[in-house]
């Protein structure tokens, strides 16, 4: 593969903009459209310390808390549908304290990337008055100021300064994250980095928007040309992206619409392993540190299980697939 | 006609589909959530609106999703967008009021507050759960909310060790006072009973016993004690409705088990 400015193997581009400590987000809903090549990619290489926002992303978030490589995460939702209500490396890391916390909703943190992605401090929101969510923190005082990556406050009750405009007392104001940078996968990417995600975004365009560095992992890369036909289905313009890497198949485990579903036995097998630490240590190897890169997984699993979880073209999943 | 043989997984899934209302948007969580959404909508809510926090308004769910994020909540949707599309839209009144919500927790206490963050120290905990998710941002927003509980002392606490998911705080009138509209929990299904919020007390109060439970075992199994007096026994399930809900809700039993 010739490489240019931004079209770049994915090994490339994990090791140029990654590096240790780094503060990142990665795209995708738990079982759906995680950057699961670029994950495991990281974790190969072994970064440590990371600091992780999230919302719900699930499949990501644990493989990369499993591997040791967080050392601080924002998140609002740690489970993986119905293998693990609670994801089970993540459960582990808190309850041994090798992880540090702060809880948001989704809401918040979509918000968050949203103000990251608009270049303002904090978006206003009405959820959470109340909640322990508001009054307690993960993250101590002491600890946030001094650092000056993460912002002194978790978030702030303020009076409605519009007074009773809009129906209400108060706001929770949530602030702004940027992160250095952000990995999602999509269906469609263009050499120049613009992106068409079919079916849901999640927060993916917000988080790419916010992000000083976007990795895009795709299915499909195509010419400039072929997305310009109907520029209004295209949701991230190349502006905002850094490297562009082509990975068929770079959301397996996890499903991508109209290509695959997420493959059920994998997740479960995942689970099951994440239960235990000598067998987690096995299904890592052989997942992960065992293979090359995703192509090797990809052979690993085979073409049965690839087909199995293709998806149907009328319905863009997996119809009558076993997932019980 | 009136059925016997029911598991209680079925008798949970099918009051929480009777809570639903023709015309109402329900935002449905995962598992036994999103099968109660899906029994309504084909059994006494035709058009109802199913809808999920990842951003799928309308679907048609022909295959029972198993998170909210599964691709089949995409299928023939009105709209597939995002996270901020879906709160927005329940944080917007004027779609917001019509919204019903279904949620589980870990812990819920009198007020019909929600814990599904963490069990002991929230910094050390003894069990960490999930989080939030969406359950923050749906409890501050909406004016009815399901709770589907398993009926265990250790569940229903006199104290939540965390507080995730605002139901009415502290009791009558704590709600407005912190700022919040009206809503948060309403309405708690478990494995053995209906409980519903009573509004002049902030407080939940039993409604419906399943047949043959007491009301002294819903008790027995709850750290605090709820006001029983206009309590009644909750009607089985109908042949019809356990017809719909195996046959075409959940053929493959991968919530019903």
């Amino acid at each position: 593969m010739v490489e240019t400015d931004k079209v770049m193997r994915l090994e490339t581009a994990v090791s140029r903009f990654m590096e240790d400590g780094a503060h990142m987000s990665i795209g995708g809903f738990t079982v759906n459209r995680n950057p699961m090549a670029a994950i495991y990619e990281i974790v190969r290489k072994g970064y440590r310390d990371l600091h992780l926002y999230a919302h719900s992303n699930g499949t990501g978030v644990d493989e990369l808390i499993g591997a040791g490589c967080v050392g601080k995460l924002e998140i609002a939702y740690a489970g993986n549908g119905k293998t693990a209500p609670t994801c089970i490396r993540f459960r582990k890391a808190v309850q041994d304290g090798m992880l540090l916390v702060e809880d948001y909703s989704n809401f918040m943190m979509s918000l968050r990337f949203l103000a990251g992605a608009m270049g303002i401090p904090f978006m206003p929101t009405l959820s959470g008055l109340g909640s322990d969510i508001t009054t307690t923190w993960g993250f101590s005082k002491a600890m946030r100021q001094a650092d000056p990556k993460i912002v002194d406050q978790k978030l702030v009750i303020a009076e409605n300064p519009f007074g009773r405009w809009g129906a209400a007392e108060k706001v929770v104001l949530v602030p702004a994250i940027n992160p250095d940078v952000t990995f999602i996968h999509v269906q469609t990417a263009d050499t120049m980095g613009t992106c068409r995600i079919d079916g849901l975004t999640f927060a993916d365009v917000e988080q790419a928007k916010a992000s000083r560095r976007v990795v895009v992992t795709c299915e499909r890369l195509v010419d400039p040309g072929e997305l310009r036909d109907h520029p209004e289905y295209n949701q991230i313009p190349f502006l905002h992206v850094s490297a562009v890497c082509h990975v068929p198949y770079g959301g397996y485990p996890t499903a991508v619409y109209r290509h695959y579903d997420y493959d059920a036995d994998y997740l479960r097998a995942y689970a099951a392993a994440a239960k235990e630490e000598a067998a987690y240590r096995v299904f890592q190897k052989r997942h992960v540190y065992g293979v090359a890169d995703h192509q090797a997984l990809l052979d690993l699993v085979g073409a049965a299980r690839l087909a199995a979880i293709q998806a149907d073209p009328r319905t863009g999943y997996a119809v009558n697939m076993k997932r019980g | 006609m009136t059925a016997t043989d029911y598991s209680l997984r079925e008798m949970m899934t099918l009051m929480a589909a009777r809570e639903i209302q023709d015309g109402d948007i329900v935002f449905a969580g995962t598992g036994i959530s999103m099968l109660a959404a899906t029994a309504a909508k084909h059994i006494n809510a035709p058009n109802s609106v199913l809808f999920f926090e990842t951003g799928a308004i309308d679907s048609l769910v022909e295959e029972l999703p198993l998170a909210v994020a599964d691709p089949r909540v995409m299928y023939a949707a009105a709209s597939n967008a995002g996270l901020l599309e879906a709160f927005a839209t329940m944080q917007n009144r004027i779609t917001g009021d019509r919204v019903i919500a279904i949620l589980g927790a870990a812990q819920i206490d009198r007020y019909g507050n929600l814990n599904t963050t963490a069990i002991g120290d929230y910094h050390r905990p003894r069990i960490r759960f999930s989080g939030s998710g969406g359950g923050c941002d749906v409890a501050s927003f909406v004016p009815r909310c399901i709770a589907f509980m398993q009926h265990e002392k250790r569940k229903f606490v006199q104290r939540l060790d965390y507080l995730t998911s605002p139901g009415q705080l502290t009791g009558r009138g704590a709600r407005a006072a912190a700022g919040l509209r009206p809503g948060g929990v309403s309405v708690v299904i478990t494995d053995k009973a209906l409980m519903r919020l009573d509004p002049a007390t902030g407080e939940l109060y039993l409604d419906r016993y399943y047949p043959g439970v007491t009301i002294a075992e819903i008790l027995d199994n709850m750290q605090f004690t709820v006001d029983t007096g206009t309590a009644r026994e909750a009607d089985p399930p109908t042949a019809a409705e356990l017809g719909i809900l195996r046959e075409r809700c959940d053929p493959q039993r991968l919530i019903l088990g």
